[in-house]
């Protein structure tokens, strides 16, 4: 029963002399959303393209639900939901057409119209692909991925280019898959998705897993770091106030500005700071927490931060500790 | 090993390429400009040229024993089912195949089970389909409108056009297999189309043109197919060269391109 959905050792591909995937390593388990994170380039989409049997790695292994993708990549497809990157359908196929079709290359296929339902896609199911919208073709894609009522569906990009409302609708639609059992892996390089959808995030930088972990653990491993601002009611010296916070666990950094106490640090660190205050009697009704995101985690495990991704938002929080 | 993993039973094969070419099928009869340039407009060309044209009931050659026996437009009619071939074989089929690539409707076949090997079987049955009821309805109106005399040898104009099918979608996998985009496939496709038909004899009949295009034309898939079919047509020796050359168009073309094929 614990055996991985998919576990994938040292994978290494390269196209010439570009080293597309230098050493991945991923374990998927059973029943989550995992979400293979990173900017553009970063080899993600070569990364599922080994798993899913489209591309044969140079060197390292993997299986998905025991099957060698290369060698058993029929057995693999039936199994295996996959939803590609900028994958087009022919203009003039209707939808319900396209799902029907794709059905029938199943053993044992979901219920077309139940798909059409669960994608919000009935009212479209005569309509041509070419005139549907960006959000409605997406959302087409991803019922083909699931048509063959796979026990893992691969999503890449599922929301490159969608407005912010048909996102979210996408999304809506990933939680009602994973509720339905099945084991999802989400390529993106939104932090947001990520953090909003993944139970666990692989972060990919230039071929490599640079980290591993819940979005917060990742953003953990970043900064370890909470910000916590305290200002106390009434008058308390500085020197009262840091003095309070003396052998306080998990305290890195403390220091008083504008009146008001700045505790870095980490763990327990607002319950440990605000017992120790209470002790010597400071009280407080304006206590601020500020942490990092993962978009600072995202910056600060990929890369310099000198180019920006190309979704990312630029706003960094300016409580956030430099690294 | 894992909890459940049932074997399901794989669909079979020819149900699914029977499907896929039933879809394919519809996808081109909705594609207004494809069914007209592949299905009507062999018979439209060969309708109108034989009812205008003031040379359509003069002898195709003077001087030749066999083709001054045959009207001009009896002797058009092969070059107009060389023309239908061509159609499909250089511009439908590499152009559509093309689309799929960029596409990403290959691409997205690899990942089902069934693969995208089918879909292109589909692609060539189904414009072969459309081909087989362009010159069937070219033919039929060849003979009730414009009383055009048939074959004297009607087996062998079969054969001669079933290898002339050979030899063109052989070249038009060669150009669906090397265009990189769907515009190059149409860019390339339309050169050979029309250099085919010069050569076919589609705006000149072949015994018009100067020896040297006649013998240049025989090398080439269409003219060879041009060539022997009018040969078939009118009961001129067999056309030995013209066969043989597209046989090897065949056989060349077509495991070349199935070696230089992109799926990606």
């Amino acid at each position: 029963m614990s055996t991985p959905v998919i576990q994938a050792e040292r994978l290494r591909k390269t196209y010439g002399g570009t080293v597309a995937v230098a050493d991945v390593s991923l374990t998927v388990e059973r029943g989550e959303i995992y979400g293979v994170l990173g900017r553009n380039g970063a080899g993600k989409t070569t990364t599922v393209e080994m798993v899913a049997g489209l591309r044969t790695p140079d060197s390292g292994t993997v299986r998905v639900l025991g099957l060698d993708p290369t060698r058993d990549a029929a057995a693999l497809h039936e199994r295996v939901g996959l939803q590609l990157q900028e994958s087009a359908l022919p203009d003039r196929l209707r939808v319900r057409e396209a799902l029907d079709l794709y059905a029938s290359f199943y053993g044992a296929p979901a219920d077309p119209a139940d798909l059409l339902d669960l994608l919000g896609l009935t009212a479209k199911a005569s309509t041509a692909f070419k005139d549907l919208s960006g959000g409605q073709k997406q959302r087409l894609s991803v019922a083909l991925a699931l048509v063959g009522r796979p026990q893992v569906a691969i999503l890449d990009e599922l929301t490159t280019g969608l407005d912010p409302h048909a996102r979210r609708e996408t999304w809506a639609v990933v939680e009602a898959i994973r509720d339905s059992g099945v084991t999802i892996v989400l390529v993106t390089h939104l932090m947001e998705e990520a953090e909003r959808l993944c139970d666990r995030i692989a972060l990919i930088a230039s071929g490599r897993v640079s980290a591993v972990g819940t979005p917060d653990e990742i953003v953990a491993l970043a900064h370890g770091e909470q910000v916590l601002r305290v200002r106390p009611d009434g008058h308390v010296t500085d020197d009262a106030l840091l003095g309070a916070l003396a052998g306080v666990p998990g305290v890195r950094d403390a220091s008083v500005a504008d009146r008001a106490l700045v505790v870095r640090g980490g763990g327990t660190l607002v319950q440990d700071v605000l017992v120790a205050l209470d002790r010597h009697g400071v009280r407080t009704s304006d206590v601020r927490l500020d942490r990092a995101s993962l978009e600072d985690a995202f910056v600060s495990l990929t890369g310099d931060g000198s180019e920006t991704p190309a979704d990312a938002r630029a706003t960094v929080p300016a409580s956030t500790p430099e690294v | 090993m894992t909890t459940t993993t049932p074997t399901r039973p794989a669909p079979r094969g020819p149900a699914v390429l029977a499907r896929m070419t039933a879809v394919e099928a519809k996808l081109l009869v909705r594609d207004p400009s494809v069914l007209f340039f592949a299905l009507v407009f062999p018979v439209l060309l060969l309708t109108v040229l034989g009812l205008v044209m003031p040379w359509a009931d003069e002898p195709y050659g003077a001087e030749d024993p066999y083709l001054s026996q045959i009207t001009a437009i009896t002797g058009y009619t092969p070059i107009v089912l060389c023309l239908a071939v061509a159609t499909v074989a250089l511009s439908t089929f590499p152009a559509t195949i093309a689309t799929y690539r960029q596409r990403g409707v290959l691409r997205r076949l690899s990942t089902t089970p069934v693969g995208p090997t089918r879909l292109l079987t589909a692609q060539v049955l189904v414009n072969l389909g459309v081909l087989v009821v362009a010159a069937a309805l070219a033919v039929a109106s060849g003979v009730l409108v414009l009383d055009i005399a048939l074959p004297e040898s009607p087996l062998l104009v079969v054969g001669v056009f079933a290898l002339a099918v050979l030899a063109a979608f052989g070249l038009g996998s060669v150009v669906a297999a090397l265009a990189p985009t769907a515009a190059a496939a149409n860019g390339w496709g339309m050169l050979l189309y029309f250099v085919s038909l010069f050569f076919a004899g589609v705006w000149l009949p072949l015994p018009a043109m100067p020896q040297v295009v006649q013998d240049v034309a025989q090398y080439t898939p269409l003219g060879a197919a041009s060539q022997a079919m009018t040969a078939a047509w009118v009961g001129q020796p067999f056309p030995t060269t013209q066969v043989v050359v597209m046989v090897v168009w065949a056989l060349v073309a077509t495991p070349v391109a199935a070696k230089l094929f992109r799926w990606s």
